[in-house]
C-alpha cells in the first residue's frame, strides 16, 4: 500500500497514460500498487474530486446514467507537470520507501519515461544521506553512531533493491506491457 | 561591498587523474567500453558497480597497471598510457599507493619490514625506512605488532599494515580495491575511518573501488560503472 500522499499522484500518473473512469483507475491501481490492500472506491472518487477541484484533472464526458463512474477523467497540464516533478525528484532518503519507489518505477515504464535515470537519481540521494550519517558517526558519540548505523543498514537495503530493480527494468517493462 | 563572490576567489580544484573514453577487453570479453572519469586533487572518489561491471579494471587502467586498447589516461597533466612499462612502474612506486582486498603482505617479512618496503625500493636507508614504518604503524594503532609476520596478524591488523605500507611513501594517489571486502563490518569501518582520516590529513587523492554503499559513503563523491561505462551520479568537482 502506498502512503496517503502518493495515492493522488499515482492516480494522476495512471491518468497521464490515458483518460479513464474511476473504475478503471481502481482496477489498475489495485493490480500494480494495492495488491495487499485495494483502494476503496470511496477513496478513488474522493481523490478524483479533489484533483478536479484543484485543476489537475477535468471531466471530459459523462455517460448517461447515475453514479460517479459515469465520469471520464482527463489529466490537465498542471496535473501532468505535477506527475513529472514527482517522478523526477528523489524520494526523501528514509528507509522503507520501496513502495513509493516501486510506484514511480512502474509508472515511469508505463509512461515511457527514463526509469533507470530516476533510479540513479534516487541512488545518489541515498548515498548523499549515507555520507551525512557516516559523518555523524565520525563526529558523534556512541548513541549517535548506533542510531546512524540503523539508518545506514536500512538505506543500504533500499540501495540493494534499487540495484536489483535497475538490473530488471527490461523484464519489468515487458511484464507491464503484457 | 564588492560584487566578487567568495566562490570566485577560491582556487579551482586541480584534476589529478583522469580516464578518457577508455576501452579494454580481455580476449573477446569487453571490460571497459568508453569509460571516462576524473578525480580532483585531494578528493576521495568511490567507484561503484556490480560484479563484472569493469570497476576494478578501470582502477588498474588509472593506476597504469593495465594499458587500455583505446582512450587515454592522464596523471597530473601527463599522459600515462603511452609510457613504457618501466616508466609506469616508477610512477606507481613514487606517486601511487595500493590497498587490495587480499594477500598483499609479503609473508616472510615482519609488519614493519612490509611497511618499509616502498621506501627501501625507492632508495631509502634501512634504518630511516624502518623508523618511518614504525611511525605509520603507531599512527594506525598497531604499536607492539612491528615484529609480527602476516600469518600472526588478524585480518583487520593485516589490512592496517597494508594501509600503512600504501601511505608510507606519501603517495599522491591511493588506489584501494575493495579494501574492506574481507573484513567484518566493525573492522571494515575501523579501516575505512583510518584510511579516510589519513588521506585527508595528507591531502592524498583516493580512488576507492567498492560494491558496498556503506564503504562508498566515506567518499566525497561516487560514480557507478555499468557495462564498462561510467555514470556520474554527482557533479564532477572539476569543471570540464
Amino acid at each position: 500500500m502506498l502512503s496517503l500522499m502518493s495515492v493522488p499522484l499515482t492516480l494522476l500518473g495512471l491518468l497521464e497514460r490515458e483518460p479513464s473512469h474511476g473504475y478503471d483507475l481502481k482496477r489498475d491501481y489495485d493490480a500494480y500498487f494495492g495488491r495487499s490492500r485495494p483502494l476503496p472506491f470511496g477513496q478513488v472518487y474522493a481523490t478524483l474530486g479533489r484533483l478536479a477541484r484543484d485543476g489537475k484533472v477535468v471531466i471530459s464526458d459523462v455517460a448517461p446514467g447515475e453514479g460517479p463512474d459515469r465520469k471520464r477523467y482527463v489529466i490537465t497540464e498542471q496535473g501532468a507537470t505535477e506527475v513529472e516533478t514527482w517522478l523526477t525528484e528523489p524520494v526523501e532518503p528514509e528507509p522503507h520507501q520501496q513502495t513509493v519507489l516501486f510506484a514511480k518505477v512502474v509508472l515511469a515504464l508505463m509512461l515511457g519515461r527514463p526509469a533507470a535515470q530516476y533510479l540513479d537519481t534516487q541512488r545518489a540521494a541515498h548515498l548523499q544521506r549515507m555520507r551525512e550519517l557516516t559523518e555523524i558517526k565520525r563526529t558523534g558519540g556512541l548513541v549517535d553512531a548506533l542510531l546512524a548505523d540503523h539508518a545506514l543498514f536500512h538505506l543500504e537495503a533500499d540501495l540493494r533493491w534499487i540495484d536489483l530493480t535497475a538490473a530488471r527494468l527490461d523484464a519489468l517493462a515487458e511484464a507491464i506491457r503484457s | 561591498m564588492s560584487g566578487v563572490s567568495i566562490a570566485a576567489e577560491l582556487p579551482e580544484p586541480r584534476r589529478i587523474i583522469e580516464a578518457r573514453d577508455v576501452v579494454l577487453s580481455f580476449g573477446e570479453t569487453p571490460a571497459l567500453r568508453g569509460a571516462t572519469v576524473s578525480a580532483a586533487a585531494g578528493e576521495i572518489l568511490a567507484v561503484m558497480g556490480p560484479s563484472g561491471s569493469g570497476k576494478s579494471t578501470l582502477l588498474y587502467c588509472l593506476a597504469g597497471i593495465l594499458v587500455p586498447a583505446a582512450g587515454e589516461i592522464w596523471y597530473d597533466g601527463r599522459r600515462v598510457d603511452t609510457l613504457a612499462e618501466p616508466q609506469r612502474s616508477t610512477l606507481r612506486r613514487d606517486r601511487f599507493g595500493f590497498v587490495f582486498q587480499f594477500g598483499q603482505l609479503v609473508p616472510e617479512l615482519t609488519a614493519e619490514e612490509n611497511v618499509a618496503l616502498p621506501l627501501l625500493l625507492g632508495g631509502a636507508r634501512r634504518t630511516a625506512a624502518l623508523t618511518e614504518a614504525r611511525a605509520w604503524l603507531a599512527r594506525l594503532g598497531l604499536d607492539g605488532l612491528e615484529e609480527r609476520r602476516s600469518g600472526e596478524l588478524s585480518g583487520g591488523q593485516a589490512q592496517r599494515v597494508a594501509l600503512a605500507r600504501a601511505l608510507v611513501a606519501e603517495p599522491e594517489i591511493l588506489f584501494a580495491d575493495e579494501p574492506t571486502g574481507s573484513l567484518d563490518s566493525l573492522t571494515g569501518e575501523h579501516v575505512m575511518n583510518l584510511l579516510t582520516a589519513a588521506a585527508r590529513e595528507e591531502g592524498t587523492t583516493v580512488i576507492l573501488v567498492t560494491h558496498e554503499p556503506r564503504v562508498a559513503a566515506y567518499a566525497d563523491r561516487e560514480v557507478i560503472v555499468r557495462d564498462g561505462r561510467v555514470n556520474t551520479l554527482s557533479p564532477d568537482r572539476v569543471a570540464s
